[in-house]
């Protein structure tokens, strides 16, 4: 690293060869291959190291994969419960310990708020100064902001409306129902936990990925791991624009290994609906469609056991797991409510567990799309010199998993490589 | 996979979505159709012109549709109820619905057969309770098909239909309506 006084005579610029953006786990993986290769680098982190882990997350979260997952380069879960799940403060101490095994030069409180190209490289500026480097490796996450619809606004004042990165506990929700919206990971955790709150809970469901926590025995993502479904790559995926926006499963880490799916949720009393589709006159109006949402769920559930099924007999591995399980078809209430009258104070609280999306609101080089999305090819960003790690499907179905990031990045950051040596010898 | 021939050209299809990915403006289609009153409940209702594609459209020939209520409803009968018309567009689209998902899938269809039924109570419409909706309760579509596939194959054939499905969609989700006098 070096120091030069910049063209306006300002603060000094720093120079690195490779800035990493972010120093979550995606960012830190990044560092231990660059370091690995002696590449001269620096991680800039806004906050504190797994910083979204710490402030952006609810109290009861915990990871989704089991303990003997949590593996990165160079740094493994050995503690005494390996099928356990990781809370949040858990996750938070397992990627500082890999930070510091890494010896990853990570610069907390640097918030970058433009990255532009320049000749031959990239000009980073933080809120701590500038820095000119050849490469930038984006690992800031998949999940920096909440994504709410449109309608939001017009839900009258009375009714409090939440995301998950301002909910913590039920405590924090006035007394009152609740309308959860959203039907993945993160709405039916939400949903079950205000529901076991005593609070009445109605949960607005569209396409959703429905998973039994374990099968045959195991975990189902223990299925996802040695059954290699998880390895698939990008190039293999039909349609890799829909496999990137594909919500994540029905799955809570628990100790006990419950399954929360919608059935899980009917046998709670939480009220299911539609699809939350519009706002008028102060009424919450739901999709008539619940049926066929749930049967697609139920026929994709379905396939991918099938695919367990036909690896283990394939494979042989029947013998080290248990005989082949069906689960009961979503229930479907006869008729769901297509209306709600939200000035009715039947609810009080809307929390919308609607999906996240990526911040690039400082990325000032022309590679995000129309829709906000990052043009790339398995992490190779449409801009020279520019990377990406820890985004769905990155470069495999399992990229956005703790254990997902060591492949990925090896081989992004063998792929940076290779663009600084073709930039000294030309 | 291009044995089989449900009549349908998937590839139009696809090589249409690849199209409008990048031309989102020619993808903008309105659909028109034009009412006459004739007398007491009965009306006629014709269709052939619609934009798309950028410009203005024609279906090859004209099609008059005679909308009226049945003799328990006092009137003449000359055609069939209004709300009997949603059924034929959700069925119609449902059914070209497993017809396409099936050719993509390779799936030979020998025979595709479906019911509708569509539950209305008409104390809404008669203002006999402001609490009874003036449109179906609910509706039930049930469909028969003979194809080379497992029972699986086919339920997911039904569902994607209802996925993709403009009619369906239409009717299980709130629409905008706007109705003026010129």
């Amino acid at each position: 690293m070096s120091r030069s006084r910049s063209p306006e005579g300002g603060r000094a610029i720093e120079h690195t060869t490779t800035v990493v953006v972010g120093g979550g786990h995606a960012g830190i993986a990044a560092s231990h291959f660059l370091s690995n290769r002696s590449i001269d680098h620096i991680v800039l982190e806004r906050g504190e190291v797994a910083n979204s882990w710490r402030h952006e997350r609810w109290d009861s979260l915990r990871l989704l994969t089991p303990n003997w997952l949590s593996r990165l380069p160079g740094h493994r879960y050995d503690g005494p419960d390996p099928d356990g799940y990781m809370t949040r403060g858990e996750v938070v101490e397992f990627i500082e310990r890999f930070a510091a095994v890494s010896d990853a030069p990570v610069r907390t409180d640097t918030a970058v708020t433009s990255v532009r190209p320049t000749d031959g490289g990239y000009h980073v500026t933080t809120s701590q100064g500038d820095i000119r480097c050849r490469a930038v490796v984006l690992a800031s996450g998949a999940c920096n902001l909440p994504t709410v619809p449109q309608f939001a606004d017009a839900v009258p004042a009375s009714v409090e409306q939440l995301t998950p990165f301002d909910y913590r506990s039920p405590d924090q929700l006035p007394a009152g129902g609740v309308l959860v919206v959203g039907a993945s990971a993160t709405g039916v955790q939400l949903a079950a936990e205000l529901r076991r709150s005593g609070r009445h809970v109605i949960l607005s469901v569209g396409e959703h990925v429905r998973l039994p926590r374990r099968y045959r025995g195991r975990d189902v993502l223990w299925w996802m791991y040695a059954s290699g479904v998880w390895d698939q790559r990008h190039d293999e995926v039909d349609d890799l624009t829909r496999a990137r926006r594909l919500p994540s499963p029905q799955l809570v880490g628990t100790s006990e290994r419950t399954t929360l799916d919608l059935n899980a949720l009917t046998a709670m009393d939480v009220e299911l609906v539609g699809r939350f589709a519009a706002v008028r006159d102060g009424c919450a109006l739901f999709s008539g469609g619940l049926r066929n949402v749930c049967s697609l769920a139920d026929l994709k559930m379905k396939r991918l056991l099938a695919t367990f099924d036909e690896w283990a007999r394939t494979y042989g591995r029947d013998a080290e797991v248990d005989p082949a399980e069906q689960f009961a078809p979503t229930r479907v209430p006869d008729s769901t409510r297509l209306q709600l009258d939200l000035r009715s104070g039947e609810i009080r609280t809307i929390v919308w567990a609607t999906g996240f999306r990526p911040d690039y609101r400082w990325l000032d080089v022309p590679v995000v799309d129309e829709k906000g999305r990052l043009r790339h090819e398995g992490g190779v960003v449409d801009s020279p010199g520019l990377y990406a790690l820890g985004l769905p499907l990155l470069r495999r179905r399992k990229s956005t998993f703790i254990h997902g990031i060591e492949d990925d990045a090896r081989e992004v950051v063998d792929h940076l490589a290779r663009h600084l040596a073709v930039g000294r010898s030309s | 996979m291009s044995t089989i021939n449900n009549g349908v050209n998937v590839q139009a299809l696809l090589d249409a979505r690849e199209v409008l990915k990048g031309a989102p403006e020619a993808a903008q289609f309105t659909w028109r159709a034009s009412s006459t009153w004739q007398n007491g409940v009965h009306s006629t209702v014709t269709i052939q012109k619609f934009f798309g594609l950028g410009q203005e459209q024609a279906h090859k020939t004209e099609t008059v549709f005679s909308a009226d209520h049945p003799e328990v409803f006092a009137a003449e009968d000359n055609g069939v109820t209004p709300i009997e018309y949603l059924l034929v567009g959700l069925a119609s689209c449902l059914t070209a619905g497993v017809a396409s998902v099936a050719q993509n899938r390779g799936i030979q269809l020998r025979s595709v057969e479906s019911t509708v039924e569509g539950n209305h109570d008409i104390r809404g419409i008669l203002g006999v309770d402001s609490d009874v909706r003036n449109g179906y309760n609910d509706v039930k579509v049930t469909f028969n098909i003979d194809a080379d596939a497992s029972k699986e194959e086919i339920e997911a054939l039904v569902a994607q239909s209802q996925k993709r499905s403009a009619v369906y969609d239409a009717l299980t989700n709130p629409t905008n309506v706007t109705v003026e006098v010129a």
